[in-house]
């Protein structure tokens, strides 16, 4: 059991190698290497949940000779585990179900590299969640954009060139910010590892370098929140969710955006402390923020006719949701957020990757017209798309339904103002999620008497492949447990956090 | 006066990194055309690294290449800065490849390099 | 005879006599003065840039954004100008402002009693050679205390390339590709075969790649290391290929040996580092040895992670230009 601890160091690099591999391999090879390591990632990060579940706490790996504050260092608690075996399973459905779309959308001879970015994607994920070290934090944020863009752009055409240079300036500005952060972060604490930069904080930056210690906290702030669109920056993330594959738009929406997010909760937990944060008063920003984007999001998507474009609207709400829980400021609004991570990223892959099976028998549009009786030509696509609108609204036994929950709990407990504000914008952000999402719905379900039977020849060979099937089947299974054992879920996450920082 | 003669004695490289850096991230963020995008990255980038390796100097002493076996603290820099400076340069390398690959394929795809201009054609394109 | 005839044909004298003959376009000449008649016919037809068919686009571009800014539009445009000059200087000056009153109350520039001249860079730089046996201290930083990072980094340059690779490679086999390449070709736009620079890059590009080798396995004993060596064979490179083009780089640098060279590079390195971060976090003994510090052979893994690093480098940055500048390799 011992032998755990190497399992975080294990799936990062074989993450990296599987990468390499796959860009020198045909399309087929590549394809199974792919998911053999996903299936292996799977296991060992499931063996590190295990690991901390049974010690009961958290570990330190030292990467190489030199331990803290020398060298690299991984840290695993519960909560890390449990965000490897989330990205694994989700990056697994995504990639399983959207298969048939790379292949069709991406080049021939490029699938293998679309792999590659996809391995190299995951090994970014699970560095930036298991890494207690800030510049190996930003040379995997890096890696993580580079990808990104890759995904977006592998389809090929003009629209999705266009989204690809929008989202990586919107992202590099982000970097510059947080590499700014980081550089001033190191010159006033001189540490790199999170848990140094802690103490020195603790012992002489507060009392020496309280002003450039609030614009750090700042910059480090608003770089990862326009890496991770939130709603004033957000403007790259409609357009690359709409242009991509939906592969990537499931991946993008569900699992790079999260990744940042963890990121800075980590940095606020681990490196600088939530009381010191809460002090600087960076928090009501992003509170400010969150409740804009979990308004102006849904309002954004109401405008939309096209469907996949009004998910990625709602997307921007709902990471409104996970700011707005980040600053509310105690630990219920933290456990909150996280959950919405958990919630969100199940929801919102299924909605993505239905969305691909929808375009497939509504002649390859997801506009609002075409799609209308889509839900009886594909069947399995239609019942995801409807699990999915009613976790996103807020239907119980569904993860969003027990996020709002959580959200509206950490309201009870902050103070009067917060809690009316949270409490309307929540009120109107449910309203508003229902009139987009069941307007949807409803096209999905119209019954189309005159076009069935022209689409009835059509719906012969764009039946679901059994992959797409069992992938989709497991996206609902995971999202109505998700939904059903949110206590045990919310248990893990309370005990994560309690032995985060 | 005499304390912006302080500040400048006192601040020169950290003052002039700082202001690149704003330069540069200006472009990134607000210039239309991407090769001055391009260009304005690697300004803000470079201005880290002039900052970064500002900080990592301390009067006196050498670059961190030990001579004669000398290996006391107060013959070297701090060799970390200089560290990250490389590491980051990659980093930043690899980000103008990339961008300089999109800008060539939207140049061949719509024969601009402004970006409002792309904007409209797409707009125009999908009506 | 036939030589100095040729020549003489190539002159700029003679060009401009036969353009005030009007027997050819001297700017058209010019652009490909190297470039076989039949050649340029076939560019014309089947080169990616087909001239008419660019400006036809280029005119049709311009129209839809003419006719799109026609009526209330170019006001917004305008006003959008306006507003972005102001939003630029504001948001320019706002963070310098910011940043310059940070700056202020940091640590001073090269005190020596800063935050971060502590005991981590103390022990870098005291039992730097002991623990690395790199002479280098970056050197040994970067690739041994912390080699996380590094290993990193040198896959963020990796994906750059497959990502540039997905951007512009174009495949010869798809039938979208066969209109693209023109492979001959693709230096119609400048000067082929020119004396000056052959002679200069025969002279020159085996001094680079030499000196850039010498950076690589140095680099754990003086300044230098694995990215810069890198960068300058990669350089070497690219020059070798602007003399002598493809056709003569093709001999030595394919595709195949991109793959293969980057490929096994990252892997070793992949794989060494595995079993350096296994035995060093479970306490095992590494049986690499350090050897006498300032010896080529010494340094433990950073002379081979060295020259795999500088190998990646120059392969990626040699497969930017070729990416750059035909799709291919």
């Amino acid at each position: 059991m011992e032998f755990c601890t190497n399992f975080p160091m294990f799936s990062i690099i074989a993450c990296l190698m599987c990468g390499v591999v796959c860009s020198v391999l045909k399309k087929n090879p590549a394809r199974y290497l792919t998911y053999t390591l996903l299936t292996v990632l799977l296991i060992l990060s499931s063996g590190v949940l295990a690991y901390t579940l049974k010690i009961d706490g958290c570990f330190i790996y030292r990467m190489g000779h030199f331990g803290a504050p020398f060298g690299n260092e991984l840290r695993a608690g519960v909560l890390e585990g449990v965000l490897a075996v989330f990205f694994s399973v989700i990056m697994f459905l995504s990639v399983l179900a959207g298969e048939k779309h790379i292949f069709e959308d991406v080049e021939d001879s490029k699938i293998n590299l679309y792999y590659t970015l996809i391995c190299l994607m995951m090994s970014s994920l699970l560095a930036l969640t298991y890494t207690n070290d800030i510049f190996t934090a930003y040379v995997f944020v890096e890696i993580n954009t580079i990808t990104a863009a890759g995904l977006v752009a592998v389809m090929g055409n003009g629209r999705a060139y266009f989204s690809s240079v929008k989202y990586m300036i919107m992202s590099l500005l982000g970097s510059g910010l947080l590499l700014i952060g980081i550089t001033l972060l190191y010159d006033v604490t001189g540490h790199l590892l999170l848990s140094d930069i802690k103490n020195a904080v603790n012992t002489i930056v507060i009392k020496e370098y309280t002003e450039p210690f609030t614009i750090i906290i700042a910059l480090i702030t608003i770089g990862l929140s326009i890496k991770s669109a939130l709603f004033p920056f957000h403007s790259w993330l409609p357009d690359a969710h709409t242009a991509s594959t939906i592969s990537s738009s499931a991946i993008l929406s569900s699992l790079v955006l999260k990744a940042y997010i963890v990121l800075l909760i980590k940095i606020f937990y681990r490196a600088i402390g939530r009381e010191v944060v809460l002090e600087t008063g960076v928090n009501d920003i992003i509170f400010v923020f969150g409740i804009m984007a979990m308004i102006f999001g849904s309002v954004f998507a109401i405008a939309q006719k096209d469907v996949k474009r009004m998910t990625a609207y709602s997307s921007v709400a709902q990471i409104g949701y996970i700011f707005m829980g980040l600053g509310i400021g105690n630990e219920a609004g933290i456990v909150a957020a996280v959950f919405h991570i958990f919630a969100h990223g199940a929801t919102k892959s299924m909605i993505f990757t239905s969305l691909g099976g929808i375009k497939e028998v509504s002649g390859h549009s997801t506009k609002l017209e075409a799609i209308k009786g889509a839900g009886f030509r594909n069947k399995v696509a239609g019942v995801s798309f409807a699990v999915g609108a009613f976790s996103m609204v807020g239907i119980p036994f569904f993860p969003g339904f027990v996020s709002k929950i959580n959200f509206a709990d950490a309201a009870a407990e902050a103070g009067s103002t917060k809690m009316i504000v949270i409490l309307v914008a929540l009120a109107i952000s449910t309203v508003l999620n229902c009139l987009y999402f069941f307007r949807a719905l409803i096209a999905l379900y119209t019954p189309v008497s005159n076009a069935a039977g022209e689409l009835k020849e059509e719906v012969d060979n764009t039946r679901p492949t059994l992959k797409y099937i069992m992938a989709m089947a497991f996206f609902i299974a995971f999202n109505i447990f998700a939904g059903t054992f949110s206590d045990m879920i919310i248990k893990l996450i309370n005990k994560g956090l309690t032995m985060f920082s | 006066m005499q304390a912006v003669i302080d500040y400048i004695s006192s601040n020169l490289f950290e003052g002039v990194a700082i202001i690149l850096f704003g330069i540069g991230f200006t472009t990134l963020f607000l210039h239309p055309n991407l090769i001055k995008k391009i260009m304005g990255l690697n300004i803000m980038d470079s201005s880290v690294y002039l900052f970064l390796a500002a900080k990592g100097y301390v009067f006196g002493r050498k670059a961190p290449i030990v001579v004669d076996g000398i290996t006391e603290m107060e013959s070297y820099i701090n060799p970390i800065p200089t560290g990250l400076v490389l590491t980051g340069i990659v980093v930043s390398v690899s980000v103008t490849a990339v961008m300089l690959a999109l800008t060539i394929r939207l140049y061949w795809r719509y024969h601009t390099l402004e970006m409002d201009e792309i904007m409209q054609i797409i707009r125009k394109e999908g009506k | 005879m036939s030589k100095i005839r040729s020549d003489y044909e190539k002159t700029l004298w003679r060009k401009i006599v036969r353009f005030v003959n009007g027997e050819k376009d001297f700017f058209d000449e010019q652009s490909g003065f190297d470039v076989e008649s039949e050649e340029l016919e076939s560019r014309k037809h089947n080169n990616f840039f087909e001239e008419t068919e660019w400006k036809k686009k280029k005119v049709q571009i311009t129209e839809l954004i003419e006719e799109r800014s026609e009526e209330t539009d170019r006001r917004a445009i305008k006003l959008y100008e306006k507003f972005y000059r102001l939003f630029a200087v504001i948001t320019c000056v706002a963070i310098i402002a910011i940043l310059l009153a940070t700056v202020t109350n940091l640590p001073d520039y090269g005190d020596a009693s800063n935050p971060a001249n502590n005991e981590v860079s103390k022990k870098y730089i005291e039992d730097g050679i002991k623990d690395t046996g790199a002479v280098n201290i970056v050197a040994g930083m970067i690739l041994d205390y912390r080699a996380f990072d590094t290993l990193g980094e040198s896959h963020v340059l990796f994906i750059a390339a497959v990502c540039v690779m997905i951007l512009l490679k174009i495949d010869p086999d798809s039938e979208k590709g066969k209109r693209f390449i023109n492979l001959e070709n693709d230096r119609a736009y400048e000067p082929k075969n020119d004396p000056i620079l052959a002679w200069a890059t025969r002279i020159l590009v085996p001094l680079i790649i030499t000196f850039g080798i010498y950076i690589i396995v140095n680099g754990h004993l003086s300044p230098g290391g694995g990215f810069s060596g890198g960068a300058i064979i990669g350089a070497g490179l690219i020059l070798y290929l602007n003399a002598f083009g493809f056709k003569k780089t093709e001999r030595f640098f394919t595709q195949k040996t991109f793959s293969v060279v980057s490929v096994s590079a990252l892997l070793f390195y992949s794989v060494s580092k595995t079993y350096a971060f296994f035995t060093g976090a479970n306490g095992l003994h590494s049986f690499i040895s350090k050897g006498t510090p300032g010896d080529i052979l010494s340094s433990g893994l950073i002379l081979p992670l060295n020259i795999c690093v500088g190998a990646v480098v120059a392969c990626t940055m040699y497969s930017f230009y070729g990416m750059f500048r035909k799709g291919g390799l």
